[in-house]
């Protein structure tokens, strides 16, 4: 939840700026990280803090891969499935996860913990294959140590 | 041949690099130098006299980038690093924001006293947080040391960086669309003329540079850009590159090279070659964007033109290596899947070229093709490739048009067995 009080320091900091709506990405991003998600009304929320028109906030928000404008789980797992990561066995990361998790791609847990989502190139390559886990990035990923780090990034 | 570490010599610490770590290893002496012993343009002639050039993909000499910026013209200019590495296979840019991350800054204070600019904006993928984290404890180091901020070392040249976190998406890379993201617009590329450095940010002359290229700014200025461009193997090559290999190779990572260093040296020797049981097939060069290069390739420079020679791009030098193991279509299935997803949308070649292109590919893997059909796959991709709006879709179909022209029989197996090949 945004409280009232950074409600109004976000809007007189955003105001400050030379140009207001270079701020747009930021405030999404405190948007998404205090409801989760980046819905319809925090889009509309996003757009009044920044003074920009709601429908240009939906085409920035729709246009990112790491806003998200549906419910997603407490923590989003991406699992790169770039060329380097698909030579060495990205295809079995995606395997296991489905099936320990029990959701396809796109799926949330029932338990609400994770949602499952590709991701490209994570930067990792020398150590694929990879997948990034709320914000932290993981690599040499094999069945236990995917099952390790669930176990450790659950909440 | 021993090689002393230009860009990497902070790697080994495995952290970021402090500012004192930073400082002992020869840290801000380039800067140091720059605005205590030369003017503006002298420095500028600096780099242009070492014949960097980007290490983003394109190669564009960095200097003669600098110097389309006019410095005689009021209002602001800005200094933009475009840090949203994503090329698949790439990760060098990552290393060097995570290892040294003043490294990057000292680069770009000294490219804003060349070319008379004094504010500075990291553009940074979302995902490197770490690397994010990095440069923001820095910057906020080099702002207590003078090294940043008003009359920086009784200079009177000031400047200011800030990082700014995208949201994730490929495109944004694209030099023109970074510029559009960062005024909070969706990250479409723009028509080019003007350039950024006539009219870039909020349409003020800009500098993008790659991390890369900024990173050895500093080395550039502190050994002297003779001493630097001669540490090139190739003949007309300037400096270092860092090199990535991955693929299934014994060690895949990150090597500071010099320019020049023979692609079979750095598979076989510098990532140990293939790892057993696996026989080297292909690679991409440099990122998923280039053009395949096979066994009779190996010995070709990795340098700008030795590569274009060969039939690719250097790209950004980070190899990924295809094995015996991997059926070239379905490499290129993961590629077009990755662009198609990635296509910003903008250009009717792209955003409908890509996907059309995807499905023929996907129907070959699946042994639903004709022989026709691949011949439609190669004019799709050869009406795609001069007719976009930037350089992406090109990028897209240039690794496709590489397996057509260097493994056409694989391919053509693919219809007449009305299977994949490598499947059994």
């Amino acid at each position: 939840m945004l409280s009232e009080d950074r409600l109004r320091e976000l809007k007189a900091r955003v105001a400050s700026l030379d140009h207001p709506e270079g701020a747009v990405v930021d405030v999404m991003h405190e948007v998404q990280d205090a409801y989760g998600y980046l819905s319809d009304d925090g889009v509309e929320l996003v757009a009044d803090i920044v003074g920009l028109p709601a429908s240009h906030v939906e085409g920035l928000a729709t246009f990112y891969n790491l806003i998200y404008r549906r419910p997603v789980g407490r923590k989003v797992i991406h699992v790169c499935d770039s060329i380097s990561c698909w030579v060495v066995g990205m295809e079995d990361v995606f395997e296991h996860l489905k099936k320990k998790l029990g959701v396809g791609l796109g799926g949330t847990t029932t338990d609400g913990a994770f949602t499952l989502l590709p991701i490209c190139c994570l930067g990792s390559c020398h150590e694929a294959p990879a997948m990034m886990v709320g914000d932290r990035i993981y690599g040499n990923l094999t069945p236990a140590k995917i099952d390790e780090i669930l176990e450790r990034e659950k909440t | 041949m021993p090689f002393t570490k230009v860009i990497t010599r902070n790697f080994h610490l495995g952290h970021p690099a402090s500012l004192k770590e930073y400082e002992a290893s020869g840290g801000y002496e380039g800067l140091r130098k720059a605005l205590k012993t030369l003017t503006p343009d002298e420095t500028a002639n600096v780099v242009m006299d070492s014949g960097l050039r980007g290490r983003g993909g394109a190669g564009f000499p960095t200097g003669k980038k600098w110097s389309f910026i006019e410095k005689q013209s009021p209002g602001p200019r800005y200094f933009v690093v475009n840090a949203d590495e994503m090329e698949p296979g790439t990760f060098k840019d990552r290393f060097i924001m995570e290892r040294d991350p003043h490294l990057l800054i000292e680069g770009i204070i000294i490219g804003g006293y060349a070319t008379g600019i004094g504010q500075g904006y990291i553009f940074i993928r979302y995902e490197y947080k770490d690397a994010a984290d990095a440069l923001t404890a820095a910057i906020a180091e080099a702002k207590s040391a003078g090294y940043l901020g008003r009359d920086i070392m009784g200079s009177g040249f000031s400047m200011d960086i800030e990082v700014h976190r995208s949201a994730g998406r490929y495109e944004c890379g694209e030099e023109t669309a970074l510029l559009n993201a960062l005024e909070g617009k969706r990250a479409t590329p723009r028509s080019k003329p003007p350039f950024p450095p006539v009219a870039g940010l909020w349409q003020r002359p800009t500098v993008i540079n790659n991390v890369e290229t900024v990173a050895n700014v500093a080395p550039i200025l502190s050994m002297g850009a003779d001493a630097w461009k001669s540490l090139a193997r190739s003949k007309d090559g300037a400096g270092v590159k860092l090199y990535g290999v991955s693929g299934r190779v014994k060690n895949p990572g990150l090597f500071e090279l010099p320019i020049g260093t023979p692609l079979r040296e750095l598979i076989e020797v510098h990532a140990g070659g293939m790892q057993d049981g696996y026989r080297f097939k292909a690679c991409l060069p440099g990122g998923a964007s280039t053009q395949l290069l096979t066994p009779e390739h190996l010995d070709v420079e990795m340098d700008f033109e030795q590569v274009v020679k060969a039939g690719s791009r250097l790209g950004t030098g980070c190899v990924t290596v295809l094995d015996d193991t991997c059926c070239t279509v379905r490499a290129m299935v993961n590629l077009t899947t990755f662009f198609t997803r990635e296509s910003c949308g903008w250009c009717t070649p792209c955003r409908d070229g890509l996907p059309f292109v995807l499905d023929i590919l996907k129907r070959i893997e699946d042994g639903d093709a004709t022989l026709e059909d691949i011949e439609i796959l190669k004019e799709n991709c050869d009406v795609i490739y001069p007719n976009t709006f930037c350089a992406f879709a090109p990028g897209a179909v240039s690794p496709v048009l590489s397996m057509l022209s260097l493994f056409r029989d694989e391919v053509e197996e693919h219809v007449k067995l009305g299977r994949c090949p490598l499947k059994s």
